[in-house]
This record gives structure tokens, sequence and C-alpha cells, in this order.
């Protein structure tokens, strides 16, 4: 039993909220101006979103670890249920579940219904393989490194897509020891 | 249509400053990259304002646009309304007051106020657009630009000079 575990709705300090619009729109419109600049180049434009969202992700766990009363996990399982509980609670206001795990645990998918970044967006037909919430994969990137996990991130299933979920696939590729700050014969 | 939904704020001011600083990291040259901000506020403006007026009559003149403006919509926006609204003789020309402008309060900026101004225009070019994208869907035409007027408080000063109503 972990006290400071929650579904995500118990154990944080309250976060400021506010109205998903302002924040779905600004996304879909910074998505349209990538594509303009990278003249419809939508590989390039998946490379950039997913790298902006690493940015984010590097210093949005500080929030995270600050806001919750989360203690180190001890395996990539626990984590992969605190981001999908927890984190995505916390900043996005969904859930979503974790499965498809490989056999040795390093690999699982996050079961996303319901996802706020494409509220009001329809893909039109050219822009079939955009991953349009690949910034949403950079975070986890970006975040779980900060935490001592190098990840990999991509969509697998996209309700954008004509998909019925939107399932995103996580993969710990290493976990980076923590540097001891002296070295211990000194 | 997703309804109230709501998100962290600390959602928004991520990515918000994550636009920033890509769209400036990219760019050589200022000027595309304020052009490129401010089409992008400008969109987001135009459809927010018609988010927000779904349900409600026209606005009688550019005067009542303003005032919604200040109003509910910087409160949808900013949680708060504006503080002060002035204008001028011809009401061609408003200025909008806030004393705390909310996407700066994370940021610690410089003393000397100058300076602390340099550091921030960069943040005021999209909230522009977003206010001249909504006068845009009312068919009121502007010209805005910000400043910041108090480095420790986050006071700004929106400029809006009407061109078209």
């Amino acid at each position: 039993m972990k006290p400071s575990r929650g579904t995500g709705t118990m154990n944080f300090a309250p976060v400021e909220k506010i109205n998903s619009e302002l924040f779905t729109l600004t996304y879909g419109s910074m998505v349209r101006q990538l594509l303009v600049d990278n003249e419809d180049n939508v590989e390039a434009v998946n490379t950039q979103l997913e790298k902006m969202g690493y940015n984010i992700g590097v210093r949005l766990i500080d929030e995270f670890l600050a806001k919750t009363s989360t203690t180190r996990c001890s395996d990539f399982r626990e984590t992969a249920e605190v981001v999908a509980k927890v984190g995505l609670k916390m900043f996005l206001g969904v859930q979503a579940t974790v499965a498809n795990w490989n056999a040795d645990g390093t690999e699982c998918s996050l079961i996303l219904e319901d996802n706020p970044i494409v509220d009001f967006v329809e893909l039109p037909e050219q822009y079939q393989s955009l991953s349009y919430s690949s910034m949403l994969c950079g975070v986890f990137r970006g975040a779980l490194e900060m935490v001592n996990m190098k990840v990999e991130s991509w969509f697998v299933q996209d309700t954008l897509k004509g998909d019925e979920v939107n399932e995103i696939r996580l993969r710990l590729l290493e976990v980076v020891q923590d540097e001891y700050p002296f070295k211990d014969d000194e | 249509m997703a309804g109230k939904r709501e998100v962290a704020e600390s959602c928004f001011e991520f990515l918000y400053l994550e636009l920033v600083r890509t769209c400036y990291v990219k760019e050589e040259d200022d000027r595309g990259t304020r052009s490129s901000l401010d089409a992008m506020g400008f969109q987001v403006g135009q459809q927010l304002a018609e988010r927000y007026t779904i349900d409600r009559a026209r606005f009688s003149d550019h005067l009542e646009v303003i005032k919604f403006i200040c109003k509910e919509f910087w409160n949808e926006l900013f949680n708060k309304q504006v503080d002060n609204l002035k204008t001028n003789r011809n009401r061609e020309i408003f200025v909008l007051h806030d004393n705390r402008f909310r996407w700066l309060r994370h940021m610690s900026l410089p003393k000397d106020l100058a300076a602390a101004a340099e550091t921030v225009n960069r943040y005021l070019i999209f909230p522009c657009g977003i206010i001249k994208g909504a006068l845009a869907s009312f068919g009121v035409l502007c010209e805005v630009s910000a400043e910041l007027t108090d480095s420790a408080t986050h006071a700004c000063a929106f400029h809006i000079r009407i061109t078209q109503k």
C-alpha cells in the first residue's frame, strides 16, 4: 500500500485551471504555423512538435514533483501508472489506462480515450501522416529523462485518424544511474 | 463540442513559453517572428471571440465591443478584467491597463523598466494578436501594441488604435 500514490484526484496541491479552449486553440494555431514554416513537410513538423514537447517536459516535471507527494517510483510499471493516472490528470484533466505490457516490463501503452489537445480538430487528407499530438510524447520523454529514465514514446492509435482510442506507446530504453557528487575513496 | 473542459493553467503557460522561445530561436529576422506570433494570436482571438459570444446579441457599436474585451473576454483569458480603460476624445484610441498581466507572472524581470520591457516584448505580441483577432471578428479593425509599464508588478498597457469600425 502506498499512501502517497492516489488516483490523481486526491493527493496533490490545487492546480490553477483554465478553460481548455485557449490551450487547444493555441496548440492548433501553432501546428498550422509550423506546417507553413516547414512548407508542409509533415515529418519535420512531427519532429519539431516532439522536440518542443521535450523542452516542455524537462521543465514541467518540477511542477509535477512539487505539486504531488510522489516518491521515487520503484520500477517502470509504477512510473507508467503515475504518468497515466496522476500526471495526465493533473495537467490535462484526463486519465489514461496502462495496458499491453511487453514480457520484461519495459514497454507499455497508455490508452487515452479522450485527448483535450484534439478538441475541435480535424485532420485534412493531405496531413494524414501528421502526428498532431506528438508534443505529448515529447513531454513524457523530457519529464522522464529528468528522473533518470530514457524513454521513447510514439502514437500507435490516434482518434484524429479515425481510431477508437488514442494509444501512446512508452518504451524504457535505459535507467540512468545517479552520479554521486564525490568519489567513494575520498 | 467539449463544453467547459478545463486543463491546468500551466499547460498553456508551458506551451506558450516554448512557442515564443522556438519562434525566436529559429528566426534571425525579428519581423518574421513578430508576424508569425501576431498571425497565430489573431487566429486564436477570432476563434475565442466567436466561442465566447455564441449566445449573445450583436454588439451595437465598437464601444460595446471594447467593453466586452475588457470584461468578459479578458476574464476568460486571464481570470480577471482589465483594470483601467482610457480613451481619447474621438474614441479611436483605447488604452487597456492590466495591473498584473497574468502570462508574465512566473517571470522574474530586471528592475530597470527599459531592460524588463525589452525582455517581455516578445511575450506581448501574441496577446496583441488575440485582441486584434477578437475585434476583427466583430468587424472592428485595429492596430494593437503593448508595453510593460511596471517591472515589479508586471503591469502592462495595451494600445488599440481603431482603423475601421
